[in-house]
């Protein structure tokens, strides 16, 4: 058998004493090197698949929901009213009752929301109380909808004997939107630095005029952020509506009007198969609402940082 | 030239009145507490009006603790708590019935961080003037030109106003917010560290100012630089911390000159030729 390692040997005599110990040592940290490289990489991997596997999820549902609702657009179908059983034609007054009923409800649950997260956050003596309160809220948050439009019912249009109507679904959103824009608030008040409320202080402010004319501004780009999630809560809301507005296609003047949001009418189509490509045409239009809503916050929150 | 004075642990038994029209400020043996943390102790300090008074110490020593003493800044932090006795004309600033806002409308103060609100300039300096009720627009343009001129910042931003206090550079920030305290007239100005994190330029401009302003504003600055406490100050004040978790103290106060060149206190001396801090 050839001798395959004779020059070898013949180099490491050259090299003298101990070269074969750095020689083997140089041998185990290359091993090492090569071991760690392929954790890194397999690591590196597995990230990318499960990154891979969110966004293709994401891409997934919204090219569904455009290729198969495209088509539907056009003004048309935005603004003419549905007809027939089968619900041939627009989507117009169910695009206005979700709006009119989104809008009624932020103007619920707004002022509400953000006093209470006021006083929360810059009032209330930290302790006991205030962690029952945002326990509470965080609970509220998490609530089933379906729960929280069944108590809509019992208590809006049971009990206090309102109509199903905008009224009454706004007042069962407001309670849904409350948390989210109750927490947000707080968290944004929070997050304004102590020097902001002390250079206030230090003019000879007091508390509310520094609460109102420095700390609400400067957290005011978090403020709307937290409206605009629970905005997109409220407008995709099916359950909550569908219990307490009802589900009649009506052009919506009153508060006390019934009508049928966009999300209700989507089931409905769907549900017994009644006009799917009219179903997946307001899917469309629903995305689209809730995207250009996002899209508006991220250029709120743009627009102040750029001065920050 | 009177000789610095040397202050150890004797308990002052001045009697709580205001001792002479030379002091603005007469604090008597304060003592102050971060919940159960003993931050100073034994601080007794007369604050000249009319001049500058420079607080100077390694970090930690207190100095900015003692600062916000004086316009009761550390009120507002949850569980701090002082004792002995602080004068401000006179008057015990930690007296019953003694509101802090109204304290604060006469002792401004000025942070290490510049920290203009989200506004306009104008707005900005506005702020003090409106809260005091002030409404009619030339009263307000013409406190807002003077509160800037007076705070060597008119030049830079007489034509952009309506920008935004945010987007200026941050040692023109600090001269705003400079502005926005002198707005409300205040007798004394408190600046606690001002010049930390500003450029060189600013810094300049910040140490003119508090000269022009001197007549009719007395200004007590806390800084970490002692070349700066040498070049503005006319007294200035050495705290210590000497053990970690122990109280700090004030341990030497005179007029400046006499402070720097002859210390009467090894440990000012230790400090000051850079021995330690």
């Amino acid at each position: 058998m050839r001798d395959m390692f004779s020059e070898d040997r013949e180099r490491l005599k050259e090299l003298g004493p101990g070269a074969m110990d750095k020689t083997a040592r140089n041998e185990a940290k290359r091993a090492r090197l090569l071991k760690e490289r392929l954790a890194n990489n397999t690591a590196l991997a597995v990230l990318w698949v499960a990154a891979g596997i969110t966004v293709a999820a994401l891409i997934l549902i919204i090219l569904y929901v455009v290729i198969n609702g495209a088509p539907m657009i056009s003004p048309k179908f935005i603004f003419t009213w549905p007809h027939g059983v089968s619900a041939k034609g627009g989507i117009w007054p169910t695009i206005i009752s979700t709006l009119y009923v989104t809008g009624l409800a932020m103007l619920i649950a707004t002022p509400v929301a953000v006093l209470a997260a006021v006083y929360l956050a810059e009032y209330a003596k930290q302790g006991r109380i205030v962690t029952v309160i945002r326990f509470a809220a965080d609970s509220l948050a998490s609530v089933p909808s379906i729960v929280m439009g069944l108590f809509g019912l019992a208590f809006f249009v049971e009990a206090f004997h309102l109509p199903m109507s905008m009224l009454s679904a706004a007042l069962a959103l407001s309670l849904l939107m409350l948390p989210i824009i109750m927490r947000a608030t707080e968290e944004a008040i929070r997050a304004v630095p102590r020097y902001i409320r002390w250079g206030s202080y230090g003019l000879g402010a007091t508390q509310w005029q520094t609460v109102s004319r420095v700390v609400l501004p400067w957290a005011m780009p978090r403020i709307i952020t937290g409206l605009v999630l629970a905005m997109g809560r409220a407008i995709g809301e099916t359950a909550v509506v569908f219990y307490t507005m009802g589900m009649a296609i009506n052009m919506p003047l009153t508060p006390l009007e019934s009508g049928r949001s966009m999300a209700v009418h989507l089931y409905l189509l769907a549900v017994d198969g009644i006009n799917l490509k009219a179903a997946y045409g307001t899917a469309l239009m629903l995305m689209l609402m809730i995207f250009l809503l996002n899209m508006f916050a991220r250029y709120i929150q743009r627009r102040y940082r750029k001065v920050r | 030239m009177t000789p610095a004075t040397v202050h150890d642990s004797t308990v002052y038994t001045v009697p709580l009145v205001a001792v002479a029209d030379e002091t603005l400020f007469f604090v008597r043996n304060l003592e102050f507490f971060y919940g159960d943390f003993h931050a100073l102790t034994n601080v007794s300090l007369d604050i000249h009006p009319k001049a500058i008074t420079a607080l100077i110490g390694p970090s930690g020593c207190g100095k900015s603790t003692f600062l916000r003493c004086l316009d009761r800044m550390n009120d507002l932090i949850a569980g701090t708590k002082v004792e002995g006795s602080v004068l401000f004309s006179g008057s015990d600033i930690y007296g019953p019935g003694v509101d802090p806002v109204d304290l604060r409308r006469r002792v401004g103060m000025i942070f290490q961080q510049p920290n203009p609100f989200p506004q306009s300039i104008y707005d900005n300096v506005a702020y003090g003037p409106r809260l005091q009720g002030i409404r009619k627009k030339s009263e307000l343009d013409e406190i807002v030109e003077d509160s800037l001129k007076r705070a060597n910042l008119w030049k830079e931003v007489k034509d952009i106003l309506s920008k935004n206090g945010l987007a200026i550079s941050g040692g023109q920030q600090q001269r705003l917010c400079i502005a926005r305290v002198l707005a409300v007239e205040p007798d004394v100005l408190l600046m606690d560290e001002p010049c930390s994190a500003i450029d060189p330029t600013s810094v300049q401009k910040v140490e003119d100012l508090m000269a022009e302003i001197k007549e009719e504003v007395t200004t007590i600055i806390v800084t970490h630089n002692m070349q700066q406490a040498a070049r503005v100050s006319d007294y200035t004040s050495f705290f210590l911390q000497e053990v970690a978790g122990e109280p700090a103290v004030l341990v030497e106060s005179g007029k400046t000159n006499d402070l720097f060149t002859n210390p009467q206190d090894k440990r000012t001396e230790d400090y000051i030729t850079g021995r330690f801090g």
